[in-house]
């Protein structure tokens, strides 16, 4: 049954009132060559028991893996009552839940938000969340245009360890509106970037550096000397942060003398699920100086007629609804329900909790780093202090071998050879809390099982 | 009835613009601006030394539900911004036309002032609006 309330009458009666012969006239204007002429290869409708038990079947078949994959999503344990709470009515149904007259439970609940997240990345406003990391770094970028009209540039450094793809969302996003992005490479040897890659810039209009801590190799970059060098060339600073390895790192907002200028990334590891890449949430903090810039919503706490607190939208008057083509944003579309599992999730978990998952991740990694680098053949790429995630090298490209692994079940990781053709056969590889020492050991088992069947066929191929 | 004083010249978009005895020309918003927009809560006034065409969007006026272009009634350099508006921008709501200027030009070409409304003419725009 077609979910259409219009009768065919309905449809006669309206076509008569606007002139037109028929529905399919009012699609003349797409032409002939666009129309898809026939839903032959449309197979035909399954009743609900029939797709449930097909979808079970395509779920099998992913099976159990175990997953070493990060490489901006990671896996960690998310307690069982954050998403029976997200899972409420009250929380579950609203869109734009954001009458204050109705809505004074989710106002609360994203002022609550916001207040952790300022707290946690250390700077004094925090807006109710974006899209996801990559697009709240694009708007980070376009902020930054608006925030420092001393530059006129409309310049960005990226480094070349960021995320690839938040770049390459970031430059998508903001293409048209004359924003530049240049690569800062890293240092060979470290694989983080060095103040020697920034010299070139020395003394030019830069609007903004860009810093992720930790980088896409899992590698601390210096953030003190980075930003420090940018505020002392008139830039501002805009740092990319995982938000859990804020529980054990210094928090941007005290990064080098005066600590950077805007914060986002993206927060999926705050009781977020791995999704086939989303829904996750992006988030936004920034200095009060900068609050006006911000996009997105803010909810502000106030009291009413009566003196009693209340929750609100504030600094709503930049905002597309207003502010049409000149707001501040016009895609910035936030993640309700996600924020609401995240602020319930750190609120489970407190500060101790948080850090205790942080230390355990770097600690897993550790293990495993160490357990595939005694393997013949695999060695790490870059020595320095790092958080959950690492770069190794093989000795043979890494997509056969991760294909082998996924066989055995288990899911090894991130092939670099795309973004980074200069490391080689390089393999990005994460453990967090949730990768037991059982879990390592099976991944360094199944990896000398692979590399000595890939030696032995290309020894047998070689006959 | 909001006021328009008879010594100033004016925009349709609801500047005003004062010639000063230097030779620079001072801009503020009208009295009947202020009073459509309600009390302001931020004032975004553009930087020294931008040079700003006829019609540019100049600065920022913000209030509780909406914030507002202000446009440059005439082209020139911006050598001054009223710096006592980013703590107190109700001063613009308050006296419009004294200590809620938004910034002065050194004019580009001072014959665009001629080309401004007069108290008449703009009077006649606001009662339109009204309508």
């Amino acid at each position: 049954m077609p979910f259409i309330p219009h009768t065919d009458a309905d449809v006669r009666e309206m076509l008569a009132a606007i002139g037109a012969p028929s529905i399919d006239a009012l699609f003349d204007e797409i032409p002939a060559a666009l129309r898809t002429k026939s839903l032959a290869a449309i197979p035909d409708a399954l009743t609900e028991m029939e797709v449930a038990r097909l979808m079970q079947q395509r779920a099998r078949l992913d099976g159990l893996p175990i997953n070493f994959l990060g490489a901006g999503a990671y896996e960690h344990h998310i307690p069982a009552a954050v998403w029976s709470i997200v899972s409420r009515g009250e929380f579950y149904t609203a869109y734009t839940p954001y009458q204050a007259e109705a809505s004074q439970g989710t106002l609360q609940l994203l002022y609550e938000y916001q207040t952790m997240m300022a707290s946690l990345t250390g700077m004094q406003v925090s807006n109710a969340s974006l899209y996801d990391g990559a697009s709240a770094l694009a708007e980070a970028s376009l902020m930054a245009v608006r925030a420092h009209r001393r530059s006129k540039s409309a310049r960005v450094l990226v480094p070349a360890a960021l995320n690839p793809r938040y770049r390459d969302v970031a430059r998508a996003i903001t293409e048209g509106q004359n924003l530049r992005f240049d690569v800062l490479p890293y240092e060979s040897g470290s694989g983080t970037l060095r103040l020697s890659a920034l010299q070139a810039y020395q003394e030019q209009d830069i609007t903004a550096v860009v810093i992720q801590q930790p980088n896409f190799f899992g590698l601390l970059e210096d953030v003190d000397a980075i930003t420090d060098w940018a505020h002392a060339n008139g830039a501002l600073v805009i740092a990319v942060v995982n938000p859990l390895s804020l529980a054990i790192l210094k928090p941007p907002g005290e990064w080098g003398e005066k600590g950077v200028d805007i914060v986002v990334g993206d927060g999926q590891p705050l009781g977020v699920p791995l999704s086939s890449g989303g829904p996750y949430f992006g988030f936004m903090t920034t200095r009060m100086e900068h609050v006006r810039q911000m996009p997105g919503r803010i909810i502000g706490r106030t009291v009413d007629l009566d003196g009693k607190p209340g929750y609100t939208l504030t600094l709503q008057a930049r905002e597309q609804h207003i502010r049409r083509s000149k707001a501040t944003s016009n895609i910035c579309t936030n993640q309700g329900l996600l924020v609401t599992a995240a602020t319930i999730h750190m609120s489970l978990l407190g500060a101790a909790g948080l850090e205790s998952v942080a230390a355990a991740s770097q600690r897993q990694t550790s293990a495993l780093v160490q357990a595939l680098t005694g393997i013949p053949g695999v060695k790490l790429a870059f020595e320095g202090p790092r958080f959950h995630e690492a770069v190794l090298q093989l000795d043979r490209k890494a997509a056969p071998v991760l294909d082998a692994l996924a066989r055995r079940g288990i899911i090894g990781g991130y092939d670099l050879s795309g973004d980074y053709p200069e490391l080689g056969n390089a393999l990005l590889v994460c453990a967090t809390e949730t990768r037991t020492d059982a879990d390592i050991e099976a991944y360094a088992g199944a990896l000398v099982d692979v590399l000595a069947d890939a030696s032995a066929d290309a020894a047998g191929a070689r006959k | 009835m909001s006021s328009i004083p008879a010594n100033l010249k004016y925009a349709d978009s609801h500047e005003w613009a004062r010639l000063e005895t230097d030779g620079s020309v001072t801009v503020g918003i009208s009295d009947h601006a202020q009073g459509a927009l309600g009390d302001l809560v931020f004032v975004e006034v553009p930087e020294v030394g931008r040079a700003l065409e006829k019609g540019a969007a100049a600065a920022v006026v913000e209030s509780v539900k909406a914030a507002s272009d202000v446009y440059s009634p005439i082209s020139g350099e911006v050598i001054a911004a009223n710096p006592a508006l980013g703590a107190a921008p109700e001063l613009v709501n308050n006296d419009p036309y004294g200590e809620g200027w938004l910034f002065k030009l050194k004019p580009g070409n001072p014959d665009e002032l001629a080309g401004l409304l007069d108290a008449e003419a703009y009077g006649k725009v606001v009662e339109e609006a009204g309508h």
